[in-house]
């Protein structure tokens, strides 16, 4: 394993909550090359030929093991597209962890584009966790266009978390979700923008097989003079469940649009939509000043925990 | 303690001056439980608010131990050791209700003691302690957590506006006990409530009686709550179930 600096470290510890070398399988992706590797009996990780990128391959039954595949850049002008697929065996139990840190003190732009192909096995279970963030004070923009894929097969469930509180300029954000018969997607996102970034997430998700389901619960902040737009579909196309929730809250000069889309093509389809975008609530700062706090501490503990 | 001298509190009603409180003076002393009571609409609230920092007096002044409060802010006022349970407690998305105990007490308070707080309100804390303060909890249960931040903050002057509104009959049988118990453990601090309970203004040390926005009457209990029997301003609790059509005023 390669040594690191410190702001690799900071970055490690921002993306992936990693203070040490992981334990179980990873890759450490450091500016567009592994600074260290592991693959375990039962997951095997190996770098692409064709494309920069890994295949992750996790064996059937594989229970309770990790995967970390965080990624550190720091040096300014750097533009990469990596294709990580993972192939998660029958029965599986794994967490998976991703995730990437920018760390921009140059001029020109820093850019990772992250495309994630999940293959879910029959009755597999995947929690899957990605953190985005951002630093340095160069006029470079930190941009991050994370694409993600996955595919359930029958009775499978995906958690997924995804993170971006702080420091990404320009995000574009594609997930698509396709779930068999029984499968079962959880997705939780926290966004926050400020400054003049820009953040775009859209969520296709097609509930193909009785019995499937999907909530996708995206809680957003946009301040300054940021702007979001949230575009999450769910298509039903059997007997299943779906729905998607858009709860945010706008400062400052922030502007978001949410975009709900439900798209029934089973007469035994039940969709569901909610979305609210407001400022936080006067009586909320009023009552934690009551509590002793000012304002401004107010307005970050209503944000702080909302963004939970 | 607490003094209000010649406290006024005017807004604009489409145009027109609107005079809510109106050269309102009495004290909360030290040890004292003060309990305010009078028909809807009197501005009991609103004196509740101007007491917080919430509102600010049109006229007159308020002070706590002799130190003129009236430009204080929220923040400073609560910083002093005013607390505020309100009427109708906030909800948060997001925030738990160790959270809120531990921003109430100013420090990073341990479970155990954030427990205490809860069972002291008759919550069993290994329910509450991890649930969000939303709407998925019942306005009793709201109620009893916006009391217990107020007792996390180990306040100088609690103020209590209508506690029992919103409640059960059950939940307000509790919460009596709840007052008993803050009553007993005054020591070197004072409790004013607003409410038009009858249960509530036979623990009360002193009754003020707000009508109109003026004080209509204030003294011992055994001296104004014989005045306020059978009146909206003393509610039997169990007498508003049995009235049919009764709202209790």
């Amino acid at each position: 394993m390669k040594t690191l600096d410190a702001i690799e470290k900071r970055l490690l510890v921002e993306v992936a909550d990693l203070h040490k070398v992981p334990e179980g399988a990873y890759n450490i992706r450091l500016n567009s090359a592994s600074a260290g590797r592991r693959s375990t009996e039962n997951i095997e990780i190996t770098p692409k030929t064709d494309v920069s990128g890994l295949e992750i391959r996790i064996k059937p039954g594989t229970k309770h093991e990790n995967v970390h595949i965080p990624v550190v850049m720091t040096e300014s002008g750097l533009k990469e597209t990596v294709y990580n697929d993972f192939y998660i065996g029958e029965g599986a139990d794994v967490l998976i962890v991703a995730g990437c840190g920018i760390d921009n003190c140059g001029n020109q732009d820093s850019q990772h584009d992250g495309i994630h192909r999940f293959y879910v096995g029959r009755g597999a279970k995947v929690k899957y966790v990605e953190k985005h963030y951002g630093s340095g004070e160069g006029a470079g923009k930190r941009i991050l266009n994370p694409v993600t894929e996955v595919y359930q097969d029958e009775d499978s469930a995906v958690t997924m978390e995804m993170v971006q509180i702080k420091g990404v300029d320009d995000t574009e954000r594609v997930t698509k979700a396709v779930l068999k018969a029984g499968a079962k997607l959880v997705v939780k996102e926290r966004l926050m923008t400020h400054g003049k970034q820009n953040a775009i997430s859209t969520y296709t998700v097609e509930l193909d097989g009785d019995g499937a389901s999907a909530d996708v619960v995206s809680r957003a902040v946009a301040r300054d003079d940021s702007y979001q737009k949230f575009d999450a579909k769910i298509v039903g196309n059997a007997a299943c469940y779906g729905h998607t929730e858009c709860d945010s809250i706008i400062m400052d000069n922030g502007k978001i649009l949410a975009v709900p889309g439900l798209e029934a093509n089973s007469v035994d389809a039940s969709l569901v939509h909610e979305a609210a975008i407001g400022k936080i609530a006067g009586e909320q700062i009023t009552k934690l000043m009551t509590l002793g706090l000012t304002e401004a501490e107010a307005e970050e503990q209503i944000i702080s925990g909302f963004l939970k | 303690m607490l003094e209000l001298k010649n406290v006024s509190f005017g807004v604009d009603d489409g145009g027109q001056k609107k005079e809510i409180i109106k050269d309102v003076s009495f004290s909360i002393p030290d040890d004292k439980l003060v309990v305010v009571t009078g028909p809807n609409g009197g501005g009991k609230s609103t004196l509740a608010r101007l007491i917080a920092g919430i509102e600010k007096p049109t006229k007159g002044k308020i002070l706590m131990n002799g130190e003129d409060i009236t430009d204080k802010s929220i923040t400073e006022r609560a910083k002093m050791g005013i607390g505020f349970a309100f009427q109708q407690p906030v909800r948060f998305k997001g925030l738990d209700v160790l959270d809120l105990l531990r921003i109430a007490a100013g420090k990073n308070l341990s479970v155990g003691d954030a427990c205490e707080y809860l069972s002291s309100v008759g919550l069993c804390a290994r329910d509450y302690i991890g649930r969000e303060v939303n709407a998925s909890l019942s306005g009793g249960e709201l109620k009893r957590i916006e009391i217990a931040t107020v007792l996390a903050r180990g306040c100088a002057v609690s103020v209590f506006d209508e506690p029992e509104a919103g409640i059960d009959l059950w939940s307000f049988q509790n919460l009596i006990e709840v007052f008993r118990q803050l009553r007993e453990k005054i020591k070197d601090s004072s409790i004013m409530i607003i409410s038009h309970q009858e249960r509530i203004l036979e623990i009360a040390d002193e009754i003020v009686v707000l009508k109109g926005g003026v004080v209509d009457r204030h003294g011992p209990r055994d001296e104004v709550l014989p005045f306020l029997i059978g009146t909206s301003s003393a509610i039997n609790a169990c007498s508003v179930l049995t009235e049919k059509g009764g709202d209790g005023k």
